[in-house]
């Protein structure tokens, strides 16, 4: 029995950390895409050298980022068999197609016309390379749309029938593909990723105004990013609202775990939201719990006395692990108001002219740099781990889904895979690093700026 | 055949379209990651790594459309396969990860020394999945046990020397393919050291696809009976005979793609050959294409998205190709 538990949080583990891994790359590859499609947009409009400069500059760091990020998507695709086969052969047929069209109609397209973007700008028109960049940004937003598709069918299940053996069988692709949650998490991650990246752009402009004031590349990128957290950021707030609300009506259990509500209050008196608290899944209940009173009902209810469910209505076998959910909404939401804040003041300082001036913008710019993805990753901790115990929320438990592995094989793949993950991606994050300490220069060279000359006639 | 038959054999056809442009596509990147491993001069691995730069990424998406089309298509054959070949697989997927960092990052690095560990990084990441992927045809080929529609073995049964020897023959395979691959996109010096290689791959590939083929036929009986039916025997031979002769006779004329492609025929006539011996199991001894497809509503679903989606992009990958065509020099090291 024991190896058995061993085996499964293996396996959850090695899930986690693939997933983890992929998904900064992957929202990365996303959020760059859509900017360099607008920078080159702007560099055929406008026809300034500047946006081209930071173009090509960027582009070196598309470059690394999408070769790591096809290679560490790779073994996703496997993971579902490797570890979760018993899900596989029973909601495959679900799954599957969703994450077959996402390689049909989005890997592709991004692969296919990736070569021509990073390496082509010699090769071909001006007119051809546009539309390669074209084709690989909105093939990684087609592909963020079929995997959101997979992933919120198995948070909000439709469309579907169960077949004599127990199986997922498809009835109506409409009502699978777009299931209930799927509009909420789509619009969420696809905010989450261009927010992530604008909040990494602007942090290595602002390191670079930090260095140069004057910077006329620098303060081009660092502008274009800030308008887009101001712009962004507020949306997303919005965004993220109304996906709660809807997790509250599909999956309570899960909100009342991001609350920390174990029990619930008294008619009238509201939902208090917990600042802090230490949740205790023994005792059922908060330690050192700080909470203000009918806050949350404002933002759950729009009232002030709304309550919601409680975890103690729910059998004890179904609730997710409430300290994980709990705080990993705050560090979320936390990041998220600092993001606000950030969009916000920086309206203020260009309504003032002081954008490029405010030292302390600059600075605090610098530090956020990581902060959109670490609240990516923290928003999906929330919603991964608050569908727990449920892979297939409701129908199907994480622990009838797993694979028969024995728990040596799962423990030593995931100490491997680990071990590999932070080699390269430490190796990655350096090499970004070195890149990103020069700034953007005059005539920038882009990726392997020979290859044009070195293939094919010159 | 029935109707929902068709839709089987559809799907089936499907997915090893996926397989197969996967192992003609990448196996000639493997090959060159092979072969830059132990190449000594700068330039010339600076010429292989360039040649395969800009289209590796996209090859590599045929392997995630076989993943994702395995799942899709026969969940029950993927719930099985892939716990049974859980070390090979892994192992595959962190070298794949590592060959991919060591191709884009290699000119990262300043010293030269330095770029020859990365460059053997590649040839040894490129070796190990080689390796792997004969090595996950080698156990699916001997048979898996299932009990319960999921995977009884002990995950241990590719440490045997049918797989083993199918890694080996894969390696030397997609050593022909890399050397016919740079003997086309190369000149000079580069491409009559791969000449020289590549004649000697062809000899070997024959030589050992030949014994792969007899120890096959002593597996099960069903692989006796089918390699030995005159309508597999007879075109096998002819078509493996004619492209070594296409082969050989490439070598000399001016036409440099032609000794890659009829490496990349033979590869076409295994391939059949294999499936031709399995069919219709999908995983030996027990499972039938039939007893581990989904259903006919997904498969359609699926079908459809394959037949208009798989044209359109097998048009701009070659378009994506012929923009980096010709022979490449590089002006660096």
């Amino acid at each position: 029995m024991e190896s058995i538990e061993a085996a499964l949080l293996a396996a959850r583990v090695q899930f986690a950390i693939t997933i983890s891994f992929h998904i900064v790359l992957a929202a990365f590859t996303i959020g760059m895409a859509q900017f360099l499609l607008v920078l080159e947009a702007l560099w055929l409009w406008r026809r300034d050298r500047t946006y081209l400069d930071i173009y090509r500059y960027w582009l070196k760091i598309f470059a690394l980022n999408v070769a790591i990020g096809t290679a560490s998507g790779l073994i996703l695709e496997y993971q579902f068999g490797l570890n979760w086969s018993r899900l596989s052969s029973q909601a495959g047929e679900v799954i599957g197609p969703l994450m077959f069209y996402e390689v049909m109609a989005a890997f592709f397209l991004e692969a296919g016309f990736l070569g021509i973007m990073i390496f082509g700008m010699k090769k071909v028109g001006p007119g051809l390379h546009f539309f390669s960049t074209c084709a690989v940004a909105i093939g990684s937003l087609i592909s963020a749309f079929w995997i959101l598709a997979a992933n919120s069918w198995m948070q909000t299940p439709a469309g579907y029938a169960i077949a004599a053996d127990g199986r997922f069988v498809a009835q109506d692709w409409w009502a699978i593909i777009f299931n209930p949650s799927f509009p909420y998490r789509f619009a969420h991650m696809t905010l989450a990723t261009l927010l992530a990246t604008a909040m990494f752009i602007a942090a290595a402009s602002a390191w670079h105004l930090l260095r140069d004031r004057t910077s006329r590349h620098a303060r081009v990128q660092f502008s274009i990013a800030l308008w887009a957290v101001a712009v962004l950021a507020p949306v997303q707030v919005v965004v993220g609202d109304l996906h709660g609300e809807h997790t509250l009506k599909f999956q309570p259990q899960k909100v009342a775990a991001m609350e920390g509500s174990w029990t619930r209050p008294p008619e009238g008196a509201g939902e208090p939201l917990r600042l802090f608290a230490i949740p205790d899944m023994k005792e059922r209940r908060n330690h050192f719990e700080l909470a203000i009173p009918r806050i949350a009902s404002l933002y759950l209810r729009h009232d002030l006395s709304g309550t919601i469910a409680a975890l103690d209505e729910f059998p004890a076998q179904d609730i997710p692990p409430v300290p994980v959910v709990f705080w990993a909404l705050r560090v979320m939401v936390g990041l998220g108001i600092l993001m606000l804040g950030l969009g916000v003041t920086s309206l203020v300082l260009r309504y003032r002219k002081r954008l490029y001036e405010a030292r302390w913008l600059q600075r605090w710019c610098v530090v956020m740099a990581p902060a959109g993805f670490a609240a990516m990753i923290s928003g999906w901790v929330v919603t991964e781990t608050g569908r727990q115990p449920f892979t297939v929320w409701g129908l199907l438990r994480t622990s009838d889904s797993v694979s028969h592995v024995s728990h040596q094989q799962v423990l030593s793949s995931t100490v491997l895979i680990l071990s590999c993950y932070l080699v390269v991606f430490g190796i990655g994050c350096w090499v970004l690093l070195r890149i990103l300490r020069k700034p953007v220069k005059q005539g920038e060279a882009g990726p392997q700026p020979t290859i044009a000359d070195e293939i094919g006639r010159s | 055949m029935s109707w929902g038959d068709w839709t089987i054999v559809l799907s089936g056809a499907a997915l090893a379209f996926s397989v197969l442009s996967y192992v003609l596509l990448d196996g000639a990147d493997l090959g060159v990651g092979m072969l830059m491993g132990v190449t000594r001069s700068a330039r010339h691995r600076r010429a292989m790594a360039i040649s395969i730069l800009p289209i590796w990424d996209a090859n590599e998406t045929w392997l995630v459309l076989g993943g994702g089309g395995l799942l899709a298509l026969f969940p029950k054959a993927y719930a099985v396969l892939l716990p049974a070949l859980y070390i090979p697989f892994i192992v595959m997927f962190m070298a794949l990860i590592v060959r991919a960092m060591a191709l884009e990052f290699r000119d990262e690095a300043s010293r030269r020394g330095l770029k020859r560990v990365i460059d053997r990084l590649l040839g040894l990441a490129s070796l190990v999945v080689g390796v792997c992927q004969g090595a996950v045809l080698g156990t699916l080929v001997q048979g898996v046990p299932i009990r319960d529609g999921q995977f009884s073995g002990t995950g241990w049964e590719w440490i045997s020397p049918f797989p083993i020897y199918c890694g080996a023959v894969l390696v030397v395979a997609y050593l022909w393919l890399g050397a016919c691959w740079l003997y086309w996109r190369t000149g000079d010096e580069l491409q009559l050291t791969v000449r020289a290689s590549s004649k000697a791959f062809a000899c070997l590939t024959i030589a050992l696809l030949l014994v792969l083929v007899l120890w096959t036929s002593t597996l099960a009986e069903q692989y006796a009976t089918r390699l030995a039916m005159t309508e597999v025997v007879v075109p096998a031979s002819v078509s493996i005979l004619t492209l070594i002769a296409v082969f050989f006779a490439g070598l000399r004329t001016r036409f440099h793609f032609l000794p890659l492609f009829s490496a990349l025929g033979v590869f076409v006539t295994g391939f059949m050959i294999m499936g031709a011996t399995l069919y219709p199991l999908i995983v030996p001894p027990g499972l039938t294409l039939s007893g581990s497809a989904s259903g006919p509503v997904s498969q359609r679903f699926m079908l459809i998205g394959f037949a208009v989606l798989i044209p359109v992009t097998l048009f701009y990958n070659t378009f994506g190709f012929s923009v980096f065509s010709g022979k490449v020099r590089a002006a660096k090291d």
